[in-house]
Order: C-alpha cells, then sequence, then structure tokens
C-alpha cells in the first residue's frame, strides 16, 4: 500500500492522466444513462432512484474507502439533503429544481459536518456504535418534528418547477431521469479531481497510517471532518435528486436499512473506488429489482450469503476483482 | 410513586434481560476483538427453538430453555468454525459485513419457516400471576427475569474471577499471545468462551421473549441495543455490562413511559454522550 502511494507521487502527470480517467468516466456515465433510457424506458424512475443512491453509495465510499472510517449511519446525510429540498419546496417555496439542489447539498454538508463531529471523536467500536446513534437519532428527531417533515406520512406534495421553465417532470421522469445522469456526471468529474487532488492523497494516508500522517504534520482530524462534510455534500444532492423524482421524502430515507444496504452496495462494488461504488449500486439494485418482487424475504437471504460470498472470495469487490484480474493479464509477457 | 415503583421494576426486568444477552458478546468481543453483530440472531434462535418446543412439542417451560440452549450452539459451532474463524483479526469493516451477512440470512430462513408473524414462549402456571409484596403486585414473570439476570452476573463474576479457567480468559484477553505462548492452549478458551457466550444468548432470548417479543426482524431491531450495551459498558468487563445495561434500560423505559411520542430519541442521545465522554466504555480497557 506505501508502495503504491510512493509510486503515485513520483509520477508527476498523475492528476493529469487521473482528470483524463475522470473525463472517461464521465463519458461511461452519459453511454449508461442513453443505454439505461433505450433498454427501460418504463422504468426510468427505478434508475432515477438508482442514481440518486449512487451518489449516496459514492459518498460513503469518500470516507470508508478513502478515509478507511466504518460508518453504519451514512443515510443521515442522504436524508438531511432529501428533507432539506423538500422542505425548502413545501414550507418556503423553493421548487426550482437547481435551487432545491443546491439546498440539498447544503443540508447534506452541514448533516456531514454534525455526524462528522460526533462520529470522529471515537475509533473502532466506538466509532460505529455512535454512527448507529446518529441515524437513529436523526431518524427520531424527523419523526418528531411531524409539522416539518410530514412525520410517519413522510413529507408529500413536493412539486418541483419545470427546468429553465421548458422541461417539466413529468409521469414518466424523463426529465428527472436526464438531470439525475447530467448531476452524476458532474459529481463524479469533481469527485475524481477531488481524490486526485494533495487532499484525497492525505485521506488515503490517513487511512493507512494515521501516526505517520501526524508525523509529517497534517492533523488526520481535520481531514477527516472536512472528507465528511464534502461527503455530506454529496450525498445530500442525492437526497434531493431522489425528492425532486419520487416528490415525496419517507422516513425510510433516514434509516439504518439504507445505511446498511447502501455500505454492502459499495463493498460489493469495491471500496476505495469511485468507479466501484457505481457499478456496485448499479449491480445491486438491478438485483433488488428482479429479485424483491418475487419474495422480500429471500431477497434478505439472498443478500446476506451475497455479503458472506463478497467478503470470503472477491474482499476487493467487483471492480477491484476484475481490475486486479486485468493488471494480471496485461503484465503477463506476450 | 406508584409510576416510579412500575418503571423501577421495568427497567431492572428490561435491563438484565439485556444484560443476559448481551454478556456474551462483550465477553466473546473483549477476547476475540470481533465486532460480531449477528449475537442477536443467536438470541433470536434460541427464543424460536423455545416458542417450537413448548407449542408444538409440548414440552415444559424449563425443557424448552435446554431445547433452546443446545440447539442454538449446535447451529452456532459449524458458523464459528465456517465463518467466524477467517474474520478474527480482519479489519473492522470486513467484520461488520460478515456478521451483518450472517444476520441477514438468519433473518431471511427464519420468516421461511416460521412466518412473519410475532412468537410468543408461553409461560409456566407459576410465572403467570402476579406476586403480591403488600403495598404493590408485581408480574411473577418480572421477577423471574430479573433473578435470573443476578444468577447468571453472579455465576459469571465467579467463573471470571475464581476459577482456573477465569484465569485463562483474563490473561487471554489482556494478551492472547503471550497467552499461548505461557502454554494456555488459547483456541480452547476461545471456543468454549464463544459457546458460552451463544448459550447465554440463547437463554436471554428466551426468558426476554415477553420484553423483547421474538418476530423474524428480532435480530436486526436489537442488533443495534446489544451493540451500544458492548461499547457503552467496555468489552469484556462484566460489572461495566452489567451498569450498562441498568442504565440503558432505565433510560429507555423511562422515556417510554414518560415520553413515549419521542421513541428512542432519548435513548440514542444518552448513547451518544456516554460514548463521547467514556470512549472506551465504563469499564473499559481496551486499548
Amino acid at each position: 500500500m506505501v508502495a503504491s502511494l510512493d509510486r503515485t507521487i513520483a509520477t508527476p502527470s498523475f492528476t493529469r492522466r487521473m482528470a483524463d480517467r475522470g473525463v472517461i468516466g464521465v463519458l461511461a456515465i452519459l453511454v449508461a444513462g442513453l443505454a439505461g433510457y433505450l433498454l427501460m424506458p418504463n422504468n426510468l424512475a427505478l434508475l432515477t432512484q438508482m442514481i440518486a443512491v449512487g451518489m449516496l453509495v459514492l459518498s460513503i465510499d469518500l470516507v470508508t474507502g478513502y478515509c478507511g472510517v466504518a460508518t453504519l449511519g451514512h443515510a443521515a446525510l442522504f436524508g438531511a439533503g432529501a428533507y432539506g429540498a423538500g422542505i425548502a419546496a413545501v414550507h418556503f417555496g423553493i421548487t426550482d429544481p437547481v435551487a432545491m439542489t443546491a439546498v440539498g447539498l447544503l443540508a447534506g454538508a452541514v448533516a456531514g459536518l454534525v455526524s462528522g463531529f460526533v462520529i470522529l471523536r471515537a475509533h473502532g467500536l466506538a466509532q460505529l456504535v455512535l454512527s448507529i446513534a446518529v441515524i437513529h437519532l436523526f431518524h427520531e428527531a424527523a419523526n418528531k418534528a411531524s409539522g416539518w417533515t410530514g412525520g410517519s406520512d413522510g413529507l408529500s406534495a413536493i412539486t418541483p418547477d419545470a427546468f429553465f421553465g421548458v422541461f417539466e417532470f413529468d409521469l414518466w421522469g424523463v426529465t428527472a431521469y436526464a438531470y439525475g445522469v447530467i448531476l452524476l456526471a458532474v459529481v463524479f468529474l469533481a469527485l475524481q479531481v477531488l481524490v486526485s487532488s494533495p487532499f484525497g492523497m492525505l485521506a488515503r494516508g490517513v487511512r493507512q497510517d494515521q501516526i505517520r500522517i501526524a508525523a509529517m504534520g497534517a492533523s488526520s482530524h481535520s481531514v477527516l471532518l472536512r472528507m465528511y462534510v464534502i461527503s455530506g455534500a454529496v450525498a445530500g444532492v442525492g437526497g434531493a435528486l431522489s425528492a425532486i423524482s419520487t416528490q415525496v421524502v419517507g422516513l425510510d430515507s433516514l434509516s439504518f436499512t439504507l445505511s446498511a444496504e447502501a455500505l454492502v452496495m459499495l463493498v460489493l462494488g469495491g471500496t476505495g473506488s469511485l468507479y466501484g461504488a457505481m457499478i456496485g449500486t448499479v449491480v445491486f439494485m438491478l438485483f433488488e429489482d428482479t429479485l424483491s418482487a418475487a419474495n422480500p424475504f429471500h431477497w434478505l437471504t439472498i443478500v446476506g450469503a451475497l455479503l458472506i460470498a463478497v467478503v470470503l472470495f472477491a474482499p476487493k469487490g467487483l471492480y477491484g476483482s476484475a481490475a486486479a484480474f486485468a493488471g494480471r493479464v496485461r503484465r503477463r509477457p506476450a | 410513586m406508584q409510576t416510579v415503583l412500575s418503571i423501577g421494576v421495568d427497567a431492572l426486568a428490561y435491563g438484565l434481560a439485556l444484560f443476559v444477552i448481551s454478556i456474551g458478546l462483550s465477553v466473546t468481543m473483549g477476547l476475540m476483538r470481533v465486532v460480531n453483530l449477528a449475537h442477536g440472531a443467536f438470541a433470536m434462535i434460541g427464543g424460536y427453538f423455545a416458542s417450537y418446543a413448548v407449542r408444538h412439542l409440548g414440552l415444559g417451560y424449563a425443557a424448552g430453555i435446554l431445547v433452546a440452549v443446545v440447539g442454538t450452539v449446535v447451529i452456532a459451532i459449524p458458523i464459528e468454525r465456517l465463518l467466524y474463524r477467517r474474520i478474527y483479526g480482519a479489519p473492522q469493516l470486513t467484520q461488520v459485513l460478515m456478521t451483518i451477512g450472517i444476520t441477514f440470512c438468519v433473518i431471511g430462513i427464519t420468516n421461511f419457516a416460521f412466518g412473519p408473524t410475532l412468537k410468543t414462549v408461553p409461560l409456566p402456571p407459576l410465572l403467570q400471576g402476579s406476586v403480591d409484596l403488600g403495598f404493590r403486585s408485581i408480574a411473577a414473570h418480572r421477577i423471574f427475569v430479573i433473578i435470573c439476570g443476578f444468577t447468571v452476573a453472579a455465576g459469571l463474576w465467579f467463573l471470571v474471577e475464581r476459577t482456573n479457567f477465569g484465569v485463562k480468559v483474563r490473561a487471554t484477553v489482556d494478551n492472547a499471545a503471550m497467552t499461548a505462548a505461557l502454554g494456555v492452549r488459547t483456541e480452547v478458551v476461545y471456543a468454549v468462551s464463544f459457546a458460552v457466550a451463544i448459550a447465554l444468548a440463547a437463554f436471554g432470548g428466551v426468558i426476554g421473549a415477553e420484553l423483547l417479543p421474538l418476530e423474524p426482524y428480532y435480530a436486526l431491531r436489537y442488533m443495534v441495543t446489544f451493540l451500544v450495551v458492548v461499547s457503552v459498558g467496555g468489552a469484556g468487563s462484566i460489572p461495566g455490562a452489567l451498569i450498562a445495561c441498568l442504565l440503558l434500560g432505565t433510560i429507555d423505559t423511562t422515556g417510554r413511559y414518560l415520553a413515549p411520542e419521542y421513541g428512542e430519541f432519548f435513548f440514542y442521545l444518552a448513547v451518544i454522550l456516554i460514548v463521547t465522554l467514556f470512549p472506551c466504555g465504563l469499564a473499559g480497557r481496551m486499548k
């Protein structure tokens, strides 16, 4: 691990190369988005939800994959973004979709600051327990403040304006889907730049060896907290997208289950890689859509078995294992 | 005064049921350093075993408890051999994922086999009524749980502090490598502790069935509570776990009586405060 860090620092054009790779990723997102539209035109709501949850998984990747903080409470940031956008639309009349997204981003970042402040105080088991306590606290608070959040009925009647006054959010969800794809491409590019920046490098250093980072004169706590805020902003955008596309925010967006499922998606795809996060989301949610329609409880058994299998046989996840395999093939002399 | 007394008895019973279930988790976590999220699943399996034995096989309550404990340990042994062995010493995230996976599987299979409905363990006539204390009557079952809880606490304290095996357990908690070098077979210590932990979980699942109702999502719903107990009490500490259970039981029960509309808000607020103030738990000595 340390060797890879050294090598990346030694290569001067690394940032440039990663940015190039980010462009490839953006192209891949746009192509996949178009393919999704052509292949499943009647299921655009699912695809949009996939994008929203994908942003949550990306944001977990930032703190878990890049910084090594294990959290089971990340849906708190997603839910904060969703409720932020929803409350702005219902109670304050901010119904412009871009403005709603901005509110979601801010709400997510604030939630990230608050939960990061709490969670990062501890390590190990205590940290895990704090993250679980945070998501439950958010959940109970949203449930209690039913005047603002609609409580267990959910916050409904969110009616976003037409996009630039032209593209309306219709029943088919074409506009919401297109907006989601564009949003995801922008977020992905920004994150690719972030993780290959010196700050992203520092974050990876914190994951590998906190003591060395401290000896080098950087504060690992400050790095982690800043990453948490950024991660919150990403999750908040995802939450806002979910609020805009489904036009309703429920308490399930602040649930422990969503946190755990998003972590499963990340691990399935592979931690420490933005591609892994997205691949994991797509595979998991496609499977869920097909299998859980048959029987939700068999679905739970399958998720459990899948998790055990991933931990035992593919600890790097789908993308990580595939990348390692491709690397081995390439290095083999022809 | 009546309310205070009701809260007191319920809190004591709830806290001690929590204690019986989660003390095993605390000991194995202190010993093996495995974040075991599937512990509640074993308590649930115990409860289902007892429910099936008493309601469908016509066995008595005591026999039901015996069936639950033995059955759950028999199920747990292959799981420990095949799955847990591989995650000792692994990163925390790996342990979390593996044990959540096991929990999900247990929930799915339980639901498939027994259906989603609430299961009860019928009480014997002796525990059904209430005991008159002169100024107030208390449900006999609550008293039974309280007695069981204190008995388990005392028994474990004796086992760990006063027996030869307990010396080995404490030594392994403090420094496993050094203990092994001194000729203690730590893998035997691990295996026996794991079996005792699972047996206690199953026992707690049965006697606590009235307070923590049995249904397939039991394993997920109380997973957090058990983890919280260990984290608040400090992994591997019996007095710590006892204090944590009584404290959290009191907070939770009081919240339910006085401000039910807030749900578990105060419970988790208290958890955050305690864990922030005592990062290693109330009686923790975790490094």
